[in-house]
């Protein structure tokens, strides 16, 4: 199953800034965390990611730090800072009214409209 | 090549292409790279070889064009160059760069401070105008030699050259206010800039590349002490206007302390910022060659016709050919960047063909001054101001002509770009060794009138 672009989009943001709240982590990890947890079925353009975690850094969600691999080469990871725990918080929030409200509708559309009909009145 | 080793090229050659793009800052590639790496490494423990690894890994980073737009969405400021003139942050280098700031404006300050006691203890306007360039380009040639490391034996021939023209210049009687004063002190400076440029070629002067590296300098230079003069007029006139209101008039002190420091300190520190932004900012000369080839055609065919249809050359007065004289000076330099800002190697464009029609009709205007000027020499006889005008034209004659010919040349596929540019290069030394003549020989000939 392949997930529409807009959607993956949109959910970016909120699943980085999930992601970043259980511990800190470098852009690929990030990236395997995302595959991990939608088992693979999330496919985002990898490259995308960078300009994503700039943009929240600049507005302040997270900072980053430069360290070194276990190679010994250069890594950036990426920390999330009060406000970025707010935002997460509040995409939540929004996130959950969202999928409450799908599944109300999904499952009243499982059932026949006569029934449904029958229930609302 | 090992495995290892051909992966390690691989990752190399990216780096180098990712690096092409504006968008993506060094540290962004840094930090893409461990993603690839990342990357690599698990592909390769699933059991692909390396070349498969790779090639999943770009794939999955995404196509370039793409991710670059997505960073340039992020980071628009960086289509923009900066020009980081002094290291910003914890740079290891930066105490070079410190060091040059304060070489640079201690020889600006100095360059003022030799105008000012210049001014102040130089006796009658004459010689203070004689001696301007004097006192202000050594400070300019003294920033190349610093900058350049220039060896003691180049040194010591700026030296000669400088003192040289001093004495030329202050031992000669001349009669105050007499042409031949005034055709020095119109002379001088091309000789002392002409001696700055041996220092910043570091005395490589025989070099037709370094030459045209001067020529690049000059022009850009000329653009950047235009927007500092701009510049400094706008806070200076803002200035002014402020205190003039409160009941301070500020002129004087401008006329006896502000501009003197300002001018010849803006002409050091505009040396410096186009030495500095050398690599950094494309060079503005080229195009605004672009846009005044065309203008100036415009403006040499208006001016033909002007001189056409108001008759007689004979009655073309003196300050007109002065004034003709420049116009073709300026054509001159025209050609000089447009060229300079060439690309050898690109074919023959309609721009090289509107650069001939520019030199035609230059030549137009040269034949139609030559004309005017031999009249009125055979009229009224010779003068110094007649002879140095007519010996500039020839001058220029020449080089047109000559340009003009390479460039058809060049047009007709029979010469390489290069035979053009050596042309000009290889011509510039003769205007200064035109200025000596005019500095040292006007002088003893015309009986310093």
């Amino acid at each position: 199953m392949r997930i529409d672009k807009d959607l993956v989009a949109a959910s970016a943001t909120p699943l980085v800034l999930g992601i970043l709240s259980e511990g800190d982590l470098y852009g690929y990890a990030i990236l395997k965390r995302v595959a991990e947890l939608s088992g693979g079925r999330m496919e985002w353009t990898d490259g995308m990611l960078y300009p994503l975690l700039h943009r929240l850094e600049r507005l302040g969600y997270v900072s980053s730090s430069w360290g070194t691999s276990e190679a010994g080469r250069k890594r950036k990871h990426y920390c999330l800072t009060g406000s970025g725990r707010e935002l997460m918080r509040e995409r939540q929030e929004q996130w959950s009214v969202v999928a409450d409200a799908l599944r109300q509708v999904w499952q009243t559309a499982q059932r026949p409209p006569a029934l449904a009909d029958g229930l609302a009145s | 090549m090992t495995a290892q080793a051909q992966l390690e090229a691989q990752i190399d050659r990216w780096r180098g292409y990712v690096h092409g793009r504006q968008a993506i800052s060094p540290s962004d590639v840094d930090e893409l790279e461990d993603h690839l790496r990342g990357q690599i490494a698990d592909l390769q423990a699933t059991g692909l070889d390396d070349g498969e690894a790779f090639l999943i890994a770009i794939t999955r980073l995404g196509n370039l064009d793409a991710v670059s737009r997505e960073f340039a969405r992020e980071h628009s400021e960086r289509l923009w160059k900066q020009l980081a003139l002094v290291p910003q942050g914890t740079d290891a280098d930066a105490g070079p760069a410190w060091r040059e700031l304060a070489v640079v404006l201690a020889l600006a300050v100095g360059a003022g401070a030799a105008l000012k006691a210049g001014g102040t203890w130089i006796l009658g306007q004459g010689a203070f105008t004689r001696n301007v360039s004097l006192l202000v380009m050594p400070f300019v040639a003294a920033y190349f030699v610093w900058r350049r490391r220039v060896s003691t034996r180049v040194v010591v021939a700026l030296l000669i050259s400088f003192a040289a023209l001093a004495v030329v210049l202050n031992v000669y009687p001349y009669a105050s206010g007499g042409s031949t004063e005034t055709l020095a002190a119109l002379h001088a400076p091309v000789i002392a800039w002409i001696v700055v440029g041996i220092a910043y070629v570091a005395g490589r002067w025989r070099s037709d590349a370094r030459r045209m590296d001067f020529a690049r300098f000059t022009g850009e230079l000329a653009i950047y002490f235009a927007l500092l003069a701009m510049g400094g007029g706008v806070l200076l006139g803002l200035t002014s206007v402020v205190l003039g209101m409160v009941g301070l008039p500020i002129e004087p002190a401008m006329a006896d302390w502000v501009l003197p420091f300002a001018v010849p300190g803006a002409l050091v520190v505009a040396a410096w910022l186009v030495e500095a932004k050398k690599n950094v900012v494309e060079n503005i000369a080229p195009v605004l060659t672009k846009i005044f080839t065309p203008l100036t055609i415009v403006m040499l065919l208006t001016v033909l016709a002007a001189l056409a249809t108001t008759g007689g050359l004979s009655s073309v007065n003196r300050d007109l050919l002065i004034v003709m004289d420049a116009i073709l000076i300026l054509v001159e330099c025209l050609l000089l960047y447009a060229i300079s800002a060439r690309d050898p190697l690109t074919r023959v464009g309609m721009f090289d063909a509107l650069q001939l029609v520019l030199v035609v009709a230059a030549l137009a205007v040269d034949a139609v001054m030559l004309a005017a000027m031999v009249t009125r020499i055979a009229e009224f006889g010779t003068s110094p101001n007649k002879l140095a005008a007519l010996g500039l034209n020839l001058l220029l004659l020449v080089h047109l002509v000559g340009t003009a010919w390479a460039t058809i040349g060049f047009l007709r596929g029979k010469r390489p770009f290069v035979s053009l540019e050596r042309w000009q290069t290889r011509y510039l030394p003769v205007y200064g060794a035109w200025a000596v003549v005019v500095v040292a020989g006007f002088g003893p000939i015309f009986g310093f009138v």
